[in-house]
């Protein structure tokens, strides 16, 4: 047991009993067991779509179990429906949040359970309750701000409210640091450790290890559908979650042989660009990426990363500068034009940019050529020449379900949608690939193999430019790292050197004292 | 439990009951004024199955609203709404009057020479109004909007242009016999006399059309820019350009229905007191038609034959206007079958988990 732990082993919250779940003839939840205690962080780990979310949404009544039966503080109880649970003191904070943009915080909060004061919303006394909530568990939070200007954390902070407004003693929070920076976690760490000591028990959803170890006290491992073990926490390390999950040993560094890079692929001098609102973003970069050679872009979010890659990929105008690959000029290029002189990406918002999620498999693997003659003549789409490419590719990077080419890309699990987009864009293998938070919401399996090939990429001497905000990926990946802040490079590290103080002040905006 | 397909997983039933359900409404309005439903409906029907000709007629009628049908279904594809094709259906019956009372021509080509002038001054009607989009970013609804009304009193100015208007009637000259697409050698087996070769033109154009959106690259990227702008972008496909050509052959496909109108049925245009119509109701086929071309020959021949047989209703002392409420309420049906088709999904997956419980229970 964590020596920091408020869990009373005494004292049992929740405990879900050989549950199963069937949709039709797929089993999502079979025979799962889940025992929480008063106090206790659980995390529950898992793929995606190993059926987390549809154990959580028995507990929260959404689903009715077809077998197994559910104690809260040890009653037996049947959860009709979200309002039940809510009654029973279950509160569920979703991964996507659910708040109405241009209402204040506090009218989010008491939505749907406003205090009265006669005919009227009794909005002061909500108010303080509100307040007094956010001091006790450190959830600093503006009541009187509109959701649409606050920051991401802050609307999770809102949403955390929401339930403990609504007397909520055991907290589900569904995969809660996925759109988070990293600094937001840690508060969002600190919050978890206030909850339960005074007393909640919280559910953690996630596959990201890191904040298994740092936070929860128990994890309970599923793997498609099956139940695989709880453990303690501080008797396990990542490694061995990790295998528990995916049921295979897993790969975390990243096999990456030396090798000296090549001529300059990427050249960036100078840029300057304005962001969307007219205000200066990027600030004179300048960056080189070189053949065989990945360069990992650090800096925190909203430092002109976005901006970058959306100028380099010809959705955003620069102001002013240079940029070449491989000597042609795509300053200010259009997207086709840019690709066409050597630059596929990897984009930020797989859903927004990546695909067009309501096309099929099939039509989303040619985004860029479906006017090559591979898979068109004489402007008529080659259906069995593209549906023969779409297959091959399912089958070499394992994209998941197998024969999935006419399903459309919105039915797929996230992690598939990613392998889509990486298969689409390794495949293209032009000279430069961008990835820009190439894992962001995956899991270790897929993050694994999304790793994998961008090595691959690099080894067979193209030039990658990693952009992300996980600090782990850049420094476990990178031969090089260039730090952004303010719209320029601040500093630039080998990536065998860097060590993780160091990035953190230069991404901070301070200057390393050079020897 | 296999995945099979149900009936409920189309669109093709919901279609089916919005249309049961409106003429349930319409029957319900006639009771409430007091008019017998059964004999409205029954003149309606025989109005057009009655004699081989007023299946014909039907025929006829329908062939404007299957290409004012495409015109909006082709323009949803991309994402845009083409209210426009009102006007672009004006401006094409102009372009087909003018050239078919103007031009000299032998037979068939003048007919055809009258098409193109059609097709073009729809695809013009169009383009100005997706340049205005491209280019200075105004929304396209409202310059549809306020193109109907221009097309509308250019016609009307056009129409009494000294030159133009014919003698004694509120009208342009008669075309040419060389323009008319009136096919005389069939007037006499259908026993109709203005049966024309609109509605193989219609169907053509269907054809090719749905061809074009699901077999080319054209069509991908049209299909790409209206599912996600931004992905398109992205892909390297050009949104303002597929927007342009998108608006330009959805102004067309109107043009050539506002053609086959002319050409096919009165031979010439009078002034107009009010709009015609024929555009919007191309909303109404194209939603009847799940904005699938082939839908759309089907929406419109449904369309053209209520609209006939609606004619008829006088003769019983029953508004034809019963037939737009009808349309109305289907619409309002089909608008809201998305709904419809969570609710009976919902149904049927409780009854199958209780059915899945039942089994459960017997096997344990």
């Amino acid at each position: 047991m964590k020596k920091d732990s408020n869990a009373d082993m005494s004292v049992e919250a929740i405990r879900m009993k050989g549950i199963v779940k069937r949709f039709g003839n797929f089993t999502a939840n079979d025979h799962i067991n889940l025992t929480v205690h008063k106090g206790e962080v659980h995390a529950i780990l898992g793929e995606n779509g190993a059926g987390k979310s549809t154990l959580m949404n028995v507990l929260y009544g959404i689903y009715q179990p077809n077998e197994g039966s559910i104690e809260i503080d040890g009653k037996p109880v049947k959860i009709n429906g979200p309002e039940e649970a809510i009654k029973l003191g279950i509160g569920m904070v979703h991964q996507h949040f659910m708040l109405i943009q241009p209402f204040t915080v506090t009218e989010n909060i008491i939505l749907g359970s406003e205090p009265r004061k006669g005919l009227v919303v009794d909005k002061a006394s909500a108010r303080e309750k509100i307040m007094e909530l956010s001091e006790r568990y450190g959830l600093k939070v503006d009541p009187d701000a509109k959701v649409e200007d606050i920051s991401v954390g802050m609307q999770q902070r809102v949403e955390i409210l929401k339930v403990l407004y609504r007397g909520a003693r055991h907290l589900i929070l569904d995969e809660p640091t996925s759109s988070l920076t990293p600094q937001e976690i840690t508060e969002l760490m600190e919050i978890i450790k206030n909850l339960t000591k005074d007393g909640k028990s919280v559910i953690l959803i996630t596959h990201k290890l890191k904040e298994i170890t740092e936070a929860a006290d128990f994890c309970t491992i599923i793997r498609q559908g099956k139940y695989i073990d709880t453990v303690e926490v501080d008797q396990v390390d990542e490694n061995r979650l990790a295998e528990m999950m995916v049921g295979r040993n897993v790969e975390f560094k990243v096999d990456k042989k030396e090798q000296a890079p090549g001529e300059v692929v990427l050249d960036v001098e100078n840029l300057r660009a304005k962001d969307y609102r007219g205000v200066d973003i990027l600030n004179g970069l300048n960056l080189k990426v070189h053949k065989g050679e990945i360069v990992g872009l650090a800096g925190v979010d909203g430092n002109g990363q976005s901006e970058l890659v959306e100028i380099l990929t010809g959705l955003m105008k620069a102001e002013s500068g240079k940029i070449t690959v491989e000597g042609k000029d795509i300053f200010n290029k259009k997207p086709k034009e840019i690709f066409d002189d050597g630059v596929s990406s990897i984009p930020e918002d797989r859903q927004k940019h990546g695909l067009v999620m309501d096309f099929t498999v099939a039509e989303n693997m040619i985004l860029q050529n479906y006017d090559k003659p591979q898979f068109s003549k004489h402007g008529i789409l080659n259906r069995s020449a593209i549906s023969k490419f779409t297959n091959q590719l399912i089958d070499k990077f394992d994209i998941r379900p197998r024969g999935c080419e006419n399903r459309l890309a919105r039915q797929l699990s996230g992690g598939n949608q990613q392998k889509v987009i990486i298969a689409r864009e390794v495949t293209n293998d032009k000279e430069l690939l961008i990835a820009m938070n190439p894992t962001r919401g995956l899991d270790v399996g897929a993050i694994e193999f999304v790793h994998k090939y961008l090595v691959e990429q690099r080894n067979k001497g193209r030039a990658v430019l990693l952009v992300s905000f996980e600090l782990d990926e850049i420094m476990s990946l990178s031969d090089r790292i260039d730090v952004i802040f303010d719209g320029k490079i601040e500093g630039s590290v080998k990536g065998s050197e860097a060590d993780e103080k160091q990035l953190g002040i230069m991404m901070a905006g301070g200057k390393i004292d050079e020897k | 439990m296999k995945s099979k397909t149900s009936i409920w997983d189309g669109n093709f039933i919901y279609v089916i009951i919005a249309i049961v359900v409106g003429f349930l409404v319409g029957a319900i309005l006639l009771v409430s004024a007091g008019i017998d439903p059964g004999l409205t409906y029954s003149t309606l029907f025989q109005g057009v199955f009655s004699e081989p000709k007023y299946i014909v007629y039907s025929f006829v009628y329908a062939a404007p609203y299957i290409m004012t049908g495409l015109s909006v279904a082709f323009s949803f594809k991309t994402g845009v709404f083409n209210i426009g094709a009102e006007g672009q259906f004006v401006v094409g019956s102009l372009a087909a009057v003018l050239v078919g009372i103007f031009g000299n021509m032998p037979p068939v080509i003048h007919a055809i020479v009258c098409f193109i002038a059609a097709a073009a001054a729809g695809a013009a009607w169009g383009a100005i109004v997706g340049l205005m989009k491209i280019k200075r970013g105004i929304n396209e609804v409202l310059s549809y909007i306020m193109f109907n009304w221009i097309a509308y009193y250019l016609s009307n100015y056009v129409v009494m242009h000294s030159g133009v208007k014919a003698k004694s009637i509120e009208a342009t000259k008669d075309i040419k016999d060389s323009a008319s697409t009136v096919i005389q050698g069939l007037i006499p087996a259908t026993g109709c006399p203005k049966v024309n070769s609109g509605f193989f033109i219609a169907t053509i154009a269907a054809i090719v059309l749905w061809f074009v959106i699901k077999k080319t690259t054209f069509g991908y990227q049209l299909r790409a820019v209206g599912l996600s702008k931004t992905a398109s972008e992205y892909g390297g496909i050009s949104s303002s350009k597929i927007f342009m050509v998108s608006m330009a052959l959805s102004g067309m496909l109107a043009g050539i229905g506002g053609a086959i109108q002319t050409l096919g049925m009165a031979g010439r245009i009078s002034q107009f007191s009010g709009q015609e119509s024929f555009g919007f109701d191309g909303i109404t086929v194209a939603l009847i038609g799940g904005t699938n071309p082939i839908g759309c020959i089907f929406a419109g021949l449904f369309y053209g034959a209520m609209k006939y047989g609606g004619n008829k209703l006088t003769l019983v002392n029953a508004p034809k206007e019963i037939v737009n409420i009808i349309m109305g309420t289907i619409i309002f049906f089909i608008a809201i079958s998305l709904l419809l088709k969570r609710i009976i999904k919902g149904v049927q997956q409780k009854k199958l988990d209780k059915a899945k419980e039942l089994t459960a229970a017997k096997e344990a």
